[in-house]
């Protein structure tokens, strides 16, 4: 019931800037782009590398999703209140990550099309693809919105945040890439699978362990 | 007085393993000259572990028990550990580009002790961005949680995506000329980080005891001290 109250208010703070979502969008879109000028107009090496693309510019826009996710809370000292109520703060942590995992998911959703038409790539098992860009985004979003509420309070947030992040999701930047390829390129030795074990994995280790961490983080 | 014994005893061990694992120890069959880096390289990444489990050590005993003598260990192992990770990561590079022919290669020891190195270092970095001690002391207890957490992680995604290393050594597979060197060396290389990191744990003690003593009295201001009835 908190976890839910929690979940509707950060929606609604995510609704209510919706412009900056459809930024953060616009950015993915335009590291997408770039990646093509970095390989050259080779369309065989694009296609090829097309979902270590799509997933760098989903890691890259990331940070400017979890970088906002506590700032609207210091601004008049808004999280202290959020934390005087009796509510949970695994609660207030679990909304925040939850409504951070949505909008990483539906990033990494509305890149698909966009690299499908860059980079020509044939996508014959969307439902799949679709599945471990959910899986990728929660592994993405349960340290990342920890980390966002550490940095918020510090000094120098916009280098701390990825300096931090980017390291720890190595694993999830490995699998959903590896997954990823192997269900446009097909996948001979069945090792998608292996992949996505290995995401649900780090998605359940740090979805339990962030929980538990949050509350030492905001203590005062 | 104890770290600088220590060190110094390092520096002894360090002088003979070396001048014996350069001088007196056999070439290696295929690799030649080139393998005696292995003499440092082998008991560095030893101790480089050590160190940084010895930090998440610290970062939980500082979060379970929550004294500040957890937070100096946690401050030194992590500097110790980053300087010796670095070390390491240059010895395998110079290694590695007689033997395979390159700087650099995407294995999981090399790539997980980069990715170590790289997290380790923003920890540092967030303990200096955050004022606060008994914050600076909590987050970075909970990012090395966090980051041990990830280690093994790391190492079997990695070892999955690519492999390619030598197989590691035991004393079971190395002739008895190799190890004595290398024994001495991880004893040497053990010694001096042990002095380090006694000597930085007390540096950050000092600085932690002098950042919560007490703050001086506000020194009276000169502009009280003239003479009165003079305006």
């Amino acid at each position: 019931m908190q976890l839910l109250a929690a979940v509707r208010k950060d929606v609604l703070l995510q609704w209510r800037s919706r412009t900056r979502v459809l930024a953060v969008f616009v950015f993915g879109a335009t590291v997408l782009l770039l990646f093509s000028f970095a390989v050259g107009p080779n369309a065989e090496a694009l296609r090829q590398h097309a979902t270590g693309f799509l997933w760098l510019a989903v890691l890259l826009s990331s940070t400017l999703t979890l970088s906002e996710t506590f700032q609207s809370e210091m601004e008049q000292r808004a999280l202290e209140g959020l934390l005087l109520l009796p509510v949970s703060s695994a609660a207030l942590y679990y909304a925040k990550a939850i409504v951070n995992w949505l909008q990483l998911s539906m990033l990494g959703l509305s890149l698909l099309p966009w690299m499908v038409v860059l980079y020509d790539v044939s996508l014959p098992r969307v439902q799949a693809v679709a599945g471990i860009i959910l899986l990728g985004a929660a592994g993405l979003s349960a340290p990342g919105t920890l980390y966002a509420a550490l940095v918020a309070q510090a000094r120098a947030r916009q280098t701390l945040l990825p300096l931090l992040l980017f390291p720890l999701v190595v694993p999830v930047l490995l699998g959903s890439v590896r997954a990823s390829a192997l269900l446009i390129a097909g996948d001979p030795m069945g090792q998608t699978s292996a992949w996505a074990t290995l995401l649900a994995s780090f998605d359940l280790i740090y979805w339990s362990l962030c929980g538990l961490l949050f509350d030492r983080v905001v203590e005062d | 007085m104890l770290p600088l014994v220590l060190i110094g005893l390092a520096t002894l061990c360090l002088g003979f393993g070396s001048y014996y694992g350069l001088f007196v120890a056999p070439a290696e069959h295929y690799m030649g000259d080139v393998q005696r880096i292995m003499y440092i390289h082998v008991p560095t990444a030893w101790n480089a572990m050590l160190a940084f489990t010895w930090a998440s050590v610290c970062a939980l005993m500082f979060l379970f028990r929550g004294t500040w003598k957890w937070d100096a260990r946690l401050e030194a192992a992590i500097e110790v550990g980053v300087m010796l990770g670095l070390m390491l990561c240059m010895q395998g590079a110079i290694w590695a580009r007689p033997t395979w022919g390159v700087w650099w290669d995407w294995d999981p020891r090399l790539t997980t002790t980069a990715v170590l190195l790289v997290v380790f270092v923003g920890i540092l970095i967030l303990r200096q961005a955050v004022d606060d001690r008994v914050k600076r002391a909590t987050w970075s207890s909970v990012a090395t949680v966090i980051a041990s957490v990830d280690v093994p992680i790391v190492y079997f995604s990695v070892k999955w995506w690519n492999s390619l290393h030598q197989m590691q050594s035991t004393p079971a597979t190395v002739s008895a000329a190799f190890y004595l060197p290398l024994r001495v060396n991880a004893v040497g290389v053990l010694l001096l980080m042990l002095g380090l990191m006694i000597a930085r744990t007390r540096t950050a003690e000092l600085r932690l005891r002098r950042d919560l003593a007490d703050p001086l009295p506000e020194p009276i201001p000169l502009s009280t001290l003239a003479p009165r009835g003079t305006e």
